[in-house]
């Protein structure tokens, strides 16, 4: 077991792949010998060599065609893009290519690769650097999409996603890259589309992803410090394949549901949720499903603006307790 | 080689000098290649006007001899990308007539069983890795199957064919860049048919050549050719391969050439100037000026008139082949969404 931060443990991650499959190369932009803007592929280069990590041009498309061309033809790329919001200038591939040609081509073509990329806010980078864009990738069939919350999971998802025969856009929250967590020695594989219940509670589910995975945690033990409201906070981890059987058996106790969501309000993750829960379980509910979200706003820069947008530990607590008291 | 030589879309008459340097058996093939091409796209115009051909089309008519000279240059094992304007490509690589029209039409014995079209053409045991309906996306992809087989030392090549238009989007510029400094194994083919879409290239191009006028900038030497010559097609194509093959790194190669048709089936082409269509068909049309060449080198009249013939009876049989298809099953459409042969997101 050791203590490792979540950006040592995508390096972790990648290194583990490429040590098990000679077939998986690594491509972007300044990952090689600066090891990343964000030092999250540090060593690698210098591990893997030159052929097997290679630095690229500012050329997302080619970035991104390049890594289906090599995947379509039995490589596993792993391809970095920078920072998620740059996902719009390559969106092509993501919304008509890697996605679609496995059922175009009637099953002929097999795109297995991952797009690793810098999502999320709280770094004051303003509103062309730091936005939640997992449901960009998460309404187009054929793309699977997994946002860790913790230097274990991303060892174990990145694993996952390197194995899994289908096109996996892996988000890693710039915020949580300092933090730290336990990770146990040897190979971590995990499993995508499963969910996991980090607190368990009576009164209330909340669902959470990556960066409000812990403030949802802290919003938790705050409700249960000083009111007593004892919650349930499951981290979804995986949008595609959604696990939608430990959220259904959660609420199915509870009998209330909160989604905490870094994106802006319209067509967030937690919409798809609140509307299975409300398709499938709606007669356990005791009150309406609530989604505790980013204004439908661009991110300002300034931190006392930007900490009013994103949802922080007080409001999702008090947005519990009011709506639970209501 | 004539890899230098340049020649511009008002010089490409059929002034033909024949060499030798091609033996017969390539020249039929290209030949029949030619042919086969030129009938199953006008068949597929004529089944597109019986409304047997649902969706659009974006035929090649007149353009049949880049697909057929690259083709028949190309090796096994050699990859094809093409756009949405690529029957005649997946053709060439050796993929059966009624697999094509029946795509196009629909139908389940179509090279897709209907799940792709007529703009994604794709038959990966034939090498033909894709048609790409989104301008540009291909070139790229492209570079990436050509990195997998410089990281593997595998020695196929990667071919790319695109439009003149492709040339002023972002994807073209990336794309070579890239190829360049990776010294990929990459041919980038040029279909130069003098208009993007509606419009004149010339009107929205800053150069001349869209793809040879921007080859300096990549550090590549200004390939351009006659496309209505089977002979140069094969021959320009055949050194970009063979230097691709070596280790000599990528290729653009610009073709002129013109297409009969408008640029997709809803298109009637009235923006052409008078008398423009007619001078291409009669002095510079691919099959005209390949037959004459299979004469000139020595082919007699029975042997060309018996390719003819059997791609004719080719054509006409894969039609009621697919007239005869059933279309796809209901379950067809989800399954291949994922790895797992289905659709499932969610447990």
């Amino acid at each position: 077991m050791a203590e490792l931060t979540y950006r040592d443990a995508v390096a972790r991650g990648i290194a583990q792949e490429m040590q098990r499959d000679p077939d998986v190369v690594f491509l972007g932009e300044d990952i090689a010998k600066a090891g990343g803007v964000f030092k999250a592929t540090v060593g690698l280069y210098e591990q893997f060599g030159p052929l097997r990590v290679r630095d690229t041009p500012i050329s997302e498309q080619a970035i991104l065609g390049a890594a289906m061309g090599a995947a379509m033809t039995g490589l596993k790329p792993i391809a970095e893009i920078m920072f998620s919001d740059f996902i719009a200038v390559c969106f092509d591939y993501f919304a008509n290519e890697f996605s679609k040609s496995r059922y175009m081509t009637n099953g002929q073509v097999k795109c297995p690769l991952v797009v690793r990329t810098g999502n999320g806010g709280a770094a004051r980078f303003g509103a062309q650097h730091s936005q939640s864009v997992e449901n960009w990738c998460m309404m187009i069939p054929g793309l699977k999409v997994v946002a860790p919350s913790n230097p274990r999971d991303v060892v174990g998802l990145l694993a996952a996603a390197v194995r899994d025969p289908d096109p996996v856009v892996f988000f890693e929250h710039k915020s949580l890259y300092a933090v730290k967590g336990e990770v146990e020695d040897g190979e971590i594989v995990d499993t995508l589309g499963t969910a996991k219940t980090v607190r368990h509670g009576t009164d209330a589910t909340i669902v959470a992803l990556a960066l409000m995975v812990p403030r949802a945690l802290a919003a938790a033990e705050k409700l249960q410090a000083e009111h007593g409201i004892n919650c349930e906070v499951i981290d979804v981890r995986s949008l595609v394949p959604l696990d939608t059987h430990s959220i259904l058996e959660s609420v199915g106790r509870t009998h209330r549901l909160f989604t905490v969501e870094e994106n802006p309000r319209l067509c967030g993750w937690g919409a798809e949720i609140v509307s299975i829960v409300a398709d499938e379980a709606f007669y356990e509910l005791d009150g309406p499903p609530v989604r505790i979200t980013t204004p439908h706003i661009p991110l300002p820069s300034a931190d006392i603006l930007e900490d009013m947008a994103i949802p922080s530990v007080d409001r999702i607590a008090q947005t519990v307790r009011r709506s639970l008291e209501s | 080689m004539a890899t230098k030589k340049t020649i511009t879309a008002e010089s490409t008459a059929p002034v033909i000098t024949v060499r030798d340097d091609i033996d017969t058996a390539t020249r039929l093939r290209i030949y029949r290649s030619i042919f086969e091409i030129r009938e199953t796209e006008q068949r597929a115009h004529d089944l597109f006007l019986q409304n047997l051909v649902k969706g659009t089309v974006h035929l090649s008519l007149g353009m049949e001899a880049i697909a057929a000279g690259c083709g028949v240059a190309m090796e096994p094992g050699d990859l094809t990308f093409c756009t949405y304007r690529g029957h005649a490509h997946t053709l060439a690589r050796g993929v059966p007539i009624e697999k094509v029209l029946g795509e196009l039409m629909g139908r389940d014995i179509g090279l897709l069983r209907g799940k792709g079209g007529s703009m994604h053409l794709t038959s990966v045991e034939h090498g033909v890795m894709g048609s790409y309906a989104i301008i540009g996306a291909h070139l790229p992809i492209a570079c990436g199957a050509a990195w997998r087989a410089q990281y593997k030392g595998q020695k196929d090549v990667s071919v790319c064919f695109f439009g003149d238009g492709t040339t002023n989007i972002g994807a073209f510029h990336e794309a070579l860049n890239f190829a360049v400094i990776w010294k990929l194994p990459v041919v980038f083919v040029c279909e130069n048919n003098l208009y993007m879409e509606y419009t004149p290239i010339s009107e929205v191009t800053a150069v001349k050549d869209p793809a040879a006028g921007r080859a300096s900038a990549y550090g590549l030497e200004p390939i351009i050719g006659n496309g209505q010559d089977g002979d140069e097609v094969y021959r320009i194509a055949k050194a970009a391969f063979d230097k691709a093959r070596a280790g000599g790194g990528p290729s653009l190669l610009e073709f002129k050439t013109y297409r009969y048709s408008g640029h997709s089936r809803a298109d009637p082409a009235k923006y052409r100037p008078a008398g423009e269509l007619e001078d291409w068909r009669q002095n510079r049309d691919a099959v005209k000026v390949y037959r004459q060449r299979l004469i000139d080198t020595g082919v007699s009249e029975d042997e060309i008139a018996s390719i003819e013939t059997d791609a004719k009876q080719k054509v006409d049989v894969a039609t009621e082949a697919c007239k005869a298809s059933p279309p796809p099953p209901a379950e067809l459409l989800t399954t291949d969404v994922y790895a797992d042969g289905g659709w499932a997101w969610r447990n």
